[in-house]
């Protein structure tokens, strides 16, 4: 995932390299303050942890071995600008004496692996650990997955910039300048080997050190009190209540939703009349296309247009298929909690090990 | 039992990170890109890379290439490591994932065999992004190797990096190697206490016990270094001493080396 020099366009490069110095000059002035007190020394420390870390090979389940960036951890331990200045130290040292990424690409890395990935780190740990008490299981679920949405992530973009290259620089036969894969070559390539084996060893990586901080340094992630009562978020309930009270306001909107049409709309002339007029009265075609009109039955919803058959009220039906949607959303975020926390419960036990 | 194969990589990582952090030996040598002030060099070098970086002919890498050789052999940069370190590593790493880029890239049919078809637009482009990476590597290398750590990072000010940036760049360059050998005396201390192989799950409780306690120690380390800066009167800012002094020689030689970049960049177009 670290880029080296000649994949990216200079002014690919230049463009990264802007995006990562609006977010490093943030970061910079938000712990300028803090860089008065113990927080330099420790953020260097952390660059270099996340340097040595970066070594670690770690077994996987199937018998690969895979290395974590150690983003998640950063990014849980420092906060989100922190996180992204010490990832960004250790891949700069990376890039100056191993030529483990490039100089002239190093904004794209730093903006990948650092910055996406501490966001996206930080703000999953926090989304998903809200409420949550200080020993439970959800936090430990909460690393995992941030480490391993991080990681991800910042492949992602990788595949993105070096995907564009092919198409945004060429020569005048049409050969590639820079890197010649296109983006779907580019996206399957990268995504294969990180959602698999280094997306694991991330996760595996971040909840198992959040584990053993969680057990030996809890004040090290905010988590001082042991005994921290779970509280549940109720804005975030009455919020969800109230919408599910405003659904049926939906129905005084008129007219099917942009590019949302039946078959059915394209022989109705009041119904095309709408579609040209909400497609910049650019004329529809006479009937439904081919193509719309043979795929539109492949499955017939059990709720079709929020109207349930046995209910007469429109806005009662759409009252009830809001809390119908809510409450299998629900059940299923509850389902992969239920199954992720069992297995999180084996990372936990490292701990336990550890301190036994 | 057989060495742990982490602590076998991690054993041979940290002797070799030490080896290319800690020894400045061709940064001391007296060669002519060790005697041009590090702010020149820095400025001199860097739009070399960008020359490189910017090139779409493959006559005008191999010059660039050339360029780095030349000042390899004048600086008393031995060829024979930086074809080891560098050049093998840079063409195995980019061959690998251009070599694909020949069967892909469609164009006029060079060579072919069934299925396969070696298509000249493919072979430019593999020829062109390994070039592109070796030299832009070689050149990076040879500014990193001819300069101390300490004096690049004071060039750094000369490109507006801020201070704090490059006090923390001082600071994790010295502890990487440390925090190294202590993931590795771990490792073998470890190693020493067991008799057997482990299974497969039991090597990861290892591995992230190792990086949990590592952690701890990394954070306790911080605050130590804390306490010893403000023994050492630390107030909460960061001051470099900088005594380098453009002589005329410095500037002709970035003179120069810009020029051959802007000659690059102009013929690479």
């Amino acid at each position: 995932m670290h880029i080296p020099d000649g994949y990216l366009s200079p002014s690919t490069c230049a463009t990264m390299y802007v995006a990562s110095s609006g977010f490093w000059w943030q970061a910079l002035r938000r712990t300028r303050r803090q860089m008065l007190g113990r927080a330099l020394p420790r953020l260097a420390l952390m660059a270099a942890y996340c340097f040595v870390v970066m070594l670690f090979n770690l077994p996987l389940p199937g018998g690969t071995t895979g290395h974590a960036l150690g983003v998640g951890i950063a990014a849980i331990v420092l906060g989100p600008w922190g996180g992204m200045l010490a990832v960004s130290l250790a891949l700069t040292i990376q890039a100056l004496f191993f030529g483990d990424g490039g100089i002239t690409t190093l904004g794209a890395n730093c903006f990948n692996m650092a910055i996406a990935g501490s966001l996206a780190a930080w703000g999953i740990y926090h989304l998903l650990s809200m409420g949550a008490g200080a020993n439970s299981k959800r936090r430990l679920v909460a690393a995992g997955l941030a480490g391993y949405a991080s990681i991800n992530l910042a492949a992602l973009l990788a595949a993105v910039e070096l995907g564009i290259q092919p198409m945004l620089f060429h020569d005048a036969a049409g050969a590639p300048l820079y890197a010649p894969y296109p983006l779907h070559v580019a996206i399957p390539a990268m995504m294969a080997g990180h959602l698999t084996i280094a997306g694991v060893a991330e996760a595996l990586m971040t909840a198992g050190l959040f584990a053993y901080l969680r057990r030996s340094e809890p004040a090290l992630l905010g988590l001082e009190k042991d005994d921290v009562a779970p509280r549940t978020p109720r804005g975030l309930w009455g919020g969800l209540a109230l919408l599910m009270l405003l659904a049926p306001l939906g129905i005084l909107a008129g007219g099917a939703a942009w590019g949302e049409w039946a078959p059915r709309d394209f022989d109705d002339p009041a119904a095309r009349a709408q579609i040209v007029a909400a497609s910049g009265n650019v004329a529809a075609p006479t009937a439904a296309p081919t193509g719309l009109a043979r795929l539109s039955g492949v499955w017939t919803a059990p709720l079709p247009d929020y109207a349930p058959h046995f209910v007469k009220s429109a806005g009662f039906g759409y009252f009830l298929s809001a809390i119908f949607g809510v409450g299998i959303i629900l059940g299923v975020v509850w389902l992969v909690q239920l199954l992720a926390g069992r297995r999180g419960e084996g990372v936990a036990a490292t701990a336990e090990e550890r301190e036994r | 039992m057989s060495a742990h194969p982490v602590a076998t990589t991690l054993k041979g990582f940290s002797q070799a990170l030490a080896r290319t952090l800690v020894s400045e030996d061709a940064a001391h040598a007296s060669g002519l890109l060790q005697g041009i002030d590090p702010r020149a060099k820095l400025v001199g070098m860097m739009s070399l890379v960008v020359a490189a970086a910017l090139a779409h002919r493959v006559e005008t890498l191999l010059e660039l290439l050339a360029v780095g050789v030349g000042l390899a052999v004048v600086s008393q940069v031995s060829l024979w490591s930086l074809a080891r370190r560098v050049w093998l590593v840079a063409f195995v790493f980019s061959f690998m994932i251009a070599a694909p880029a020949m069967f892909l890239t469609p164009g006029a049919v060079l060579w072919q065999w069934g299925v396969l078809v070696i298509t000249a637009n493919g072979v430019h482009t593999a020829v062109l992004l390994v070039l592109r990476v070796e030299a832009a590597v070689t050149l990076s290398t040879l500014l990193v190797l001819t300069t101390p750590w300490m004096w690049l990072l004071k060039a750094l000010r000369t490109l507006r990096v801020p201070v704090e940036v490059i006090a923390l760049l001082a600071m994790t360059h010295r502890y990487v190697v440390l925090l190294a050998e202590t993931a590795n005396q771990m490792f073998e201390s470890r190693q020493s206490r067991m008799v057997g192989k482990l299974k497969g799950h039991e090597q990861r409780h290892v591995m992230i016990n190792t990086g949990g306690v590592l952690l701890s120690k990394t954070m306790a380390l911080g605050d130590e270094v804390y306490m010893a800066m403000l023994a050492r009167g630390f107030r909460g800012e960061v001051r470099l001493l900088t005594e380098f002094r453009m002589k005329a020689s410095d500037w002709l030689a970035v003179m120069l080396l810009l020029a051959v970049a802007a000659a690059a960049i102009v013929a690479g177009r």
